[in-house]
């Protein structure tokens, strides 16, 4: 099972991949091996970085910074480069990404093909605002550099455009100015729902880094309960208390990881309830106030290698959704209920509120103001994915998104009513290209 | 601060190499065939804090510009090169050259008589200055003669002799001259075999190649575990191995 994608769910067969050295030196996208799909570093949950019966281009290879001025941060490279490499090249030299994903094992080309969000939501926006230009290469062989002024509507198609719009080669963004790699951070106790939003609106202005852990399986009172994370880089005066040789480090390379599939009975409806309990109980005090290194507050689970093992050979299901603001408070509640209700319990469940900036692509998960909520499952069977169709059921009622990076199983129709825009996208879309993903929703 | 002069950067063992020295904000002279590829590159290397980057676009086996190779990267770079990776090389298509022994003198062109052609002047120079270190990428395919790939381990076997009588007659003149012998690595060069755990990455290799460079050593295997495998290999008696399908 080579290239799988990361919840291991579905299994693509017969897929072939080619991987791409140099972006001057690809291979013809009308030829043998079609439909082809460009893909990173396979950190998609579900088939959307699949290609069953088609060619997968593997474009890690083009990991190439091409430009950077150190006066104002203004980087271009290659899609290939990951988000660990800037990190471990520009941290030493005070840059830090604009925004991230939960992950930095993601490429630059990933990030901009699914519209990533990170904790800094409410206030940066995504990952493709902050692309100022991008080169697309497609199939009838242009190269065609493109950004909000230069064929705009072909830029915004490609932002979130699932890597179906051409061949991203490079793209350029800022990156932004740190003292320190310090972060000073709160853990507070939400005992509900309320809570959560209370403090989520409370902490917009100040903190520009926020998102929170939801035990899904509890209800009645405590539904909704977590721990509320809210983060922002440390002040001068404590970089300033540092050696200065040491003040910008590199997060640690991953020091544990999953060498095997463990068992996947380990992780059963009562095993995650008792994980999602322990973990709200572990924080004894209501409010726990830190100042650490970045790496564990943005990238807790890149500690552990192939951690995606954890959920046995079956693999495991990620759903993640956007409720818009206007139907927030009810629309969450009814979802959380749902899962509550379901016995199915996620062991890591990651709910914020985003910003109402507007959407970047016609096929950008992040639509504006709203709360996402994201859940694991693991890939139990039929019952995981009918409880996958009532929360869509839910997510639609209420004119919300679900995520297709995270997607495994969506209905086409649920597709269309996410996507209400698909129509200015499929005028961009490459012939060439498609994935999995597209061929189940767009049967 | 170092000089340091790379012949076929383009090579993804080499680009490794080079990204070390250029986080150590190191000077670099890149010379490679293909000018896209060499572009991309010196900007990567900029980018990623190399003081300096300066590129020449010159084929291995165009040997009469080689005696002046390195006068001009030190014209180029302002000063006296003090480091020399030769990083260039073909996987030869062993089934070709069985056929032709056109291809199969290209090969050996390539992957030998360049690297004495290039080296022969500046190892005079190395050893006039009393210093430098020259480090050259040759193979663990070279160690012994397989039926699968016999003509690009004949040409890494010469290169590594020819090293061998260098690094002797260098040696008193203070100039190391490093043989790197990488086994199987996950390159453009090898895309097209099958990949097994004795893989490496290029960037293991490229920062084995930076150390080895470093702490002048002779002979370093990348990985280090090839030294045992090569060492019984080698003493596989001819007899044996004759008949072995390697």
């Amino acid at each position: 099972m080579r290239h799988p994608s990361w919840g291991r769910y579905p299994i693509a067969e017969d897929q072939r991949v080619t991987p791409v050295f140099w972006s001057h030196q690809l291979p013809d996208l009308t030829g043998e091996g079609g439909p082809f799909l460009p893909r990173g570093l396979g950190r998609s949950y579900g088939d959307s970085c699949l290609n069953p019966r088609g060619t997968l281009l593997d474009l890690t290879p083009l990991d190439r910074l091409l430009d950077f001025d150190p006066l104002t941060g203004l980087l271009r490279c290659e899609a290939g480069v990951s988000l660990d490499t800037l990190i471990r090249v520009f941290v030493p030299r005070g840059f830090f990404l604009p925004t991230t994903p939960g992950t930095r094992f993601v490429t630059v080309g990933g990030a901009i093909a699914n519209d990533v969000h990170g904790k800094n939501h409410h206030q940066a926006g995504t990952f493709g605002a902050q692309v100022r230009r991008l080169e697309l290469v497609r199939s009838d062989g242009s190269r065609i550099v493109c950004s909000r002024e230069q064929h705009p509507d072909l830029f915004r198609a490609t932002i979130g455009g699932l890597g179906l719009t051409g061949i991203i080669t490079w793209a350029e963004f800022p990156l932004v100015p740190i003292d320190s790699h310090g972060i000073e951070s709160e853990s507070i106790k939400t005992r509900d729902l309320e809570e959560f939003f209370d403090l989520s609106e409370a902490s917009e202005a100040d903190w520009p880094f926020i998102v929170s852990w939801v035990d899904v399986t509890a209800s009645g009172r405590g539904l909704g309960r977590g721990l509320f994370n809210r983060g922002r880089f440390a002040s001068r005066e404590w970089a300033e208390r540092l050696p200065a040789d040491r003040r910008l480090q590199p997060p640690k390379e991953p020091g544990l990881s999953v060498p095997f599939d463990l068992p996947g009975f380990l992780l059963n409806p009562f095993t995650i309830r008792w994980f999602n309990r322990l973990y709200y109980a572990k924080q004894l005090r209501d409010r726990v106030h830190a100042v650490g290194h970045f790496g564990p507050f943005f990238y807790p689970l890149d500690a552990i290698r192939d951690w995606n093992r954890g959920y046995g050979r079956r693999g495991f299901l990620q759903w993640q959704c956007l409720v818009p603001w206007a139907q927030a408070r009810p629309g969450i509640r009814g979802i959380l209920e749902e899962v509550a209700a379901s016995g199915l319990g996620s062991p890591v469940s990651v709910m914020k509120t985003c910003g109402s900036m507007t959407p970047e692509g016609p096929l950008s998960f992040m639509q504006g103001r709203g709360v996402t909520l994201a859940m694991d499952f693991p890939m139990s069977g039929q019952d995981v994915l009918d409880l996958c169709n009532r929360l869509d059921a839910r997510v639609r009622d209420v004119g919300g998104t679900v995520y297709p990076a995270k997607d495994a199983r969506m209905s086409p129709a649920s597709f269309r009513a996410f996507f209400p825009r698909l129509e200015e996208f499929l005028r961009h879309k490459d012939p060439a290209l498609s994935s999995g993903f597209w061929r189940r929703v767009m049967p | 601060m170092s000089r340091i002069l790379v012949f076929g950067c383009t090579s993804a063992i080499a680009i490794e190499a080079a990204r070390t020295w250029a986080s150590r904000k190191e000077r670099l002279f890149l010379v490679a065939r293909d000018p896209q590829k060499l572009q991309v590159l010196a900007g990567d290397l900029r980018a990623r804090g190399a003081t300096q980057v300066e590129t020449l676009v010159m084929d291995a086996l165009d040997f009469d510009r080689h005696p002046s190779l390195l006068e001009t990267a030190e014209q180029a770079l302002g000063g006296p090169i003090d480091r020399v990776l030769v990083a260039h090389g073909v996987l030869s298509d062993e089934a070709r050259g069985r056929a032709d022994y056109g291809a199969a003198e290209r090969d050996l062109k390539v992957n030998f008589l360049s690297v004495v052609s290039i080296l022969t002047p500046i190892a005079n120079t190395f050893e006039a200055r009393k210093q430098g270190v020259i480090a050259v990428i040759g193979s663990v395919a070279g160690d012994r003669g397989r039926q699968s790939n016999y003509l690009y381990g004949t040409s890494k076997a010469a290169v590594a002799t020819f090293l061998q009588g260098l690094r002797n007659r260098l040696w008193k003149s203070g100039v190391a001259v490093v043989t790197i012998k990488p086994g199987f690595v996950d390159t453009p060069m090898t895309a097209h075999l099958q990949k097994s755990p004795l893989f490496a990455s290029p960037q293991k290799v490229g920062r084995g190649i930076v150390r080895a460079m470093d702490r002048r050593r002779d002979v370093v295997y990348l990985p280090a575990f090839w030294r045992p495998i090569l060492l019984a290999v080698i003493h596989i008696p001819e007899a044996l191995f004759k008949k072995m399908s390697l």
